[in-house]
């Protein structure tokens, strides 16, 4: 029989967990907080800078991608990459139609 | 070893390949709101006026109070995992039951805020929507459909866990094998990441 | 592990999978099965009936297309006609029929594997597939009528037509969850259940095929899932996203179904053309030309395959930035197709050609698949297609690359690897003539279609003009001649299951992947022991006296 692979080699204590759990709940604040700022047009980047950040963690962390396989890394790039793809080639028409 | 039912469950048992399995399904999941996404993206830029008037709309302080309550679901998720890998049975039945109880809640707020709106005359169909500009109309349209989908996995990623649950009661998953309740939290985690993503897009425009 | 795996067995050797009996008996052995290759046949039985549906109707829509004025429907009829078989066309046969059937029959078996990665997924995806097809047929027999919006559901007549769009709408998207199902299968399957030694460069060409496929059922098919749900909640709850009475923007939804609907051409042709692949080298007894160029091509036309979607485009309105952009990325994905022509053309020089039906109805697939490509970079450039979009052109073109290509190769992949399947061999003659009927039954259909959209012919039109009809009628005939050839086809194919040949030959064709070193019919388990693999996937005796001489 194959070796029964998990991922139990890397043990998660509970401590890490909250700690994660504390640096998400202090960016929901700040960005909750920073909306009250206009930054014009940077404030959906800030926003959307914090959000990347959120689930970073989420992904690395909750999701264990840390310690999960590199092909699962690469995964996750090529489905982030077809929407920033589609994204901007739909663009390509929206920022310059004239309809 | 030598009986027909060795034949049919005579496949190693891969825990990766499940677990891969799952994030590829999350991946269409992560897509299928991916095309949400882009149709926001697109109504955003064609009307980011109305976007921002028609956001005021919204309540933050019960979106930021869910958003917190889905990350403390996500906490206690993965918490119940780290703990039946450490055998805790008991303790990891009582972190998923907790984290079923934040998704009532977050979806007890969503009650909340929907029949405010649809008091206030906000939802599709309404002649008072009707009669704002065609870019609020368009803002609560992404709305209702965003958050409505995202309420719709909260459902049910609440019933998996609910059956994830049922399944450590009776011993199906246990210290060794708990890859079954490792796909329910990365289900339960995505929805999250949805979220986090739905708050400030919905709420937080200025 | 031989010794525990014999005595499973009743007379001291393998069952072949279609005598086995697991824990249920009859046909719930059949209807609850997990085992790939079943559940293989089963997408077999399914989506020919589908396809027999989609013929008749496609029939029907020539026969009244042989008079200017009706002949013999309604123009409501004739709409729905087409509206219908584009449909099942599309979403029942031409998207699942090669991975559907012959993925899940021999993706384990060529990568020494011995079943899918989610067997019981597996037989999920079938059900949800089924389930789509009924509610497609349920659509059209139910009153208020088949859907009339033409296969693309283009708003925003799609949220005004009374027929009954929203159960076909509902049955595109759960076959589409039935495609996603089939693809994570497979890329799990690819990535953790080959054998030893078998490296991703050892992979036979139709597994890589297989893959590229794989990713872009999972990753695109989801974007016209929600597209389809949006216009469901948009004529329910009319929420405005689409709706331009309210704002929403109807070529947004253009843009969204094309994001899925191009990228699904490449899952339609992928597979093909990883069949032929396979087929080539066989019947030249050569070792494949450029096996990392046909493989990576594959990937190649899966990434550039999804960055194309708005050439579907050109005539409504997109910014001319847009225009330009996917105009030349449009003109890009020609070249890993290319790439893969040039190399089975290559195989095939200096081979000893063996000129059996498969490779009949290969060598056909590589004709009229370039037709149909080349005429493909003709739509691409912008000022040609503003004149020729929504003529019989398109028509002609994409039938040659969905029918002349995937059916084609469809065909090749049934008469290749059917007898392996069933362990019966058909009549060679009598596929032989079929294929001469099919062949020339649809250059007849299809070519005139080419002159018509020419000559201004408008597709979807019910009337047309009196100087196209001598055209309309050749390719009316074409269309009974195909019909023919595919009847005697599938007679031949479906007599030989009861009368053909036996044979218990583990290699009929003189293959070298691992699907010809098993029992014929396969066994339940696939192989006998755990394969092992040394050797590249088409290493033929011809390549050593090749060597030689040049020695």
């Amino acid at each position: 029989m194959e070796k029964i692979k998990s991922n139990s080699d890397h043990e998660h204590g509970y401590g890490l967990y909250v700690l994660v759990w504390l640096a998400l709940v202090t960016l929901t604040g700040l960005t909750a907080a920073v909306a009250g700022i206009n930054f014009g047009k940077l404030s959906i980047v800030v926003a959307l800078l914090i959000a990347i950040v959120k689930s970073y963690l989420v992904l690395t962390e909750f999701m264990h991608l840390k310690t999960e396989e590199r092909t699962f890394r690469i995964f996750i790039f090529v489905a982030l990459f077809f929407i920033l793809i589609s994204l901007t080639l739909l663009f390509t028409d929206y920022s310059f139609y004239t309809r | 070893m030598t009986t027909q039912e060795h034949a049919v469950e005579n496949v190693h048992r891969d825990d990766i390949r499940s677990r891969m399995g799952m994030w590829l399904f999350l991946f269409s999941e992560l897509i299928l709101f991916g095309g949400l996404f882009l149709m926001y993206s697109v109504y955003r830029y064609m009307h980011q006026q109305d976007f921002s008037i028609a956001s005021k709309e919204m309540n933050t302080f019960l979106g930021t109070l869910n958003t917190v309550i889905l990350l403390t679901s996500s906490l206690t998720m993965a918490l119940s995992i780290a703990a039946i890998k450490k055998g805790k049975k008991g303790f990891s039945i009582f972190l998923q039951i907790v984290t079923i109880l934040c998704g009532i809640a977050f979806m007890v707020n969503k009650v909340i805020e929907w029949s405010h709106e649809f008091a206030e005359g906000n939802f599709p169909g309404s002649s008072i929507l009707a009669n704002k500009p065609s870019g609020q109309i368009l803002y609560f349209g992404m709305y209702y459909s965003m958050v409505g989908l995202h309420g719709l996995h909260v459902l049910i990623g609440m019933a998996i866990i609910g059956f994830m649950t049922v399944f450590t009661i009776r011993g199906k998953i246990t210290k060794d094998d708990y890859v079954k309740l490792e796909a329910a939290g990365l289900y339960w985690h995505l929805v999250d990441i949805i979220w986090i993503f739905l708050f400030p897009l919905f709420y937080l425009i200025t | 592990m031989a010794s525990e795996t014999l005595s499973i067995n009743h007379n001291g050797y393998h069952e072949s999978y279609l005598e086995y009996q697991g824990k249920h008996k009859g046909i719930w052995g059949w209807l609850l099965t997990t085992d790939h290759k079943r559940i293989g046949v089963l997408y077999m039985i399914s989506i020919l009936s589908f396809f027999a549906v989609g013929v008749t109707l496609g029939f029907l829509i020539r026969l009244e297309l042989l008079t200017p004025q009706g002949t013999i429907v309604g123009p409501q009829a004739y709409n729905e006609f087409f509206t219908v078989h584009g449909v099942i066309m599309i979403f029942l046969f031409i998207i699942p029929v090669i991975s559907a059937i012959f993925g899940n029959f021999f993706l384990p078996i060529l990568i020494g594997a011995k079943d899918v990665a989610f067997p019981r997924i597996n037989l999920l995806s079938w059900y949800l597939y089924l389930t789509g097809g009924a509610l497609v047929l349920l659509a059209i027999v139910l009153p208020g009528g088949a859907p009339d919006t033409g296969w693309t559901f283009y708003i925003p007549y799609s949220v005004r037509t009374s027929t009954n769009l929203i159960i076909t709408l509902v049955a595109a998207f759960i076959l589409g969850m039935s495609s996603i199902l089939t693809g994570l299968n497979f890329i799990s399957t690819i990535h953790r259940m080959r054998a030893e030694g078998m490296s991703w460069f050892k992979m036979p060409l139709f597994a890589w095929s297989l893959y590229a496929t794989s990713w872009i059922q999972v990753i695109a098919t989801p974007i016209v899932g929600i597209t389809l749900v949006m216009v469901i909640v948009e004529r329910v709850f009319h929420v405005g996203i689409f709706d331009p009475t309210l704002g929403g923007d109807p070529i947004l939804y253009q843009h969204l179904f094309w994001i899925y609907s191009h990228p699904a051409v490449y899952i339609i042709i992928l597979p093909a053309m990883g069949v032929i692949s396979e087929i080539v080298p066989v019947f030249s007894q050569r070792t494949i030309f450029g096996y990392k160029f046909i493989a990576f091509s594959s990937i190649a036309i899966a990434v550039f395959g999804s960055l194309v979607w708005a050439h579907h485009m050109f005539s409504t309105g997109i910014s001319d930035t847009a225009e330009f952009v996917f105009s030349l990325l449009t003109f890009l994905v020609a070249i890993p197709s290319a790439i893969k022509v040039f190399n089975w053309i290559a195989t095939l020089y200096k081979g000893s050609i063996l000129l059996e039906p498969p490779l009949l109805y290969a060598l056909a697939f590589i004709f009229l698949f370039t037709i149909g490509g080349l005429t493909g970079i003709i739509q691409g450039a912008i000022s040609l297609d503003i004149y020729l979009t929504d003529t019989y052109f398109i028509v002609a073109h994409f039938h040659y690359t969905m029918f002349g290509g995937t059916g084609f190769g469809f065909f090749a992949a049934l008469h290749y690897w059917f007898p392996k399947m069933f362990g019966r061999q058909y009549n060679k003659k009598i596929a032989k003539i079929a294929f001469w009927f099919v062949f020339i039954g649809f250059n007849t259909l299809y070519f005139p279609m080419f002159i018509l959209g020419w000559m201004g012919m408008p597709r979807r039109s019910y009337h047309y003009l009196p100087q196209f009809q001598p055209l309309h009628v050749l390719s009316t005939v074409g269309s009974w001649i195909l019909i023919t050839g595919l009847i005697i086809m599938f007679t031949n194919l479906f007599r030989s299951l009861l009368k053909g040949g036996k044979i218990t030959k583990k290699n009929i064709w003189g293959g070298e992947t691992l699907e010809w070193q098993i029992e014929t019919p396969p066994t339940f388990e696939n192989f006998e022991f755990e394969p092992k693999v040394f050797e590249a996937p088409y290493e033929y005796k011809q390549n050593e006296i090749e060597k030689e001489e040049v020695k």
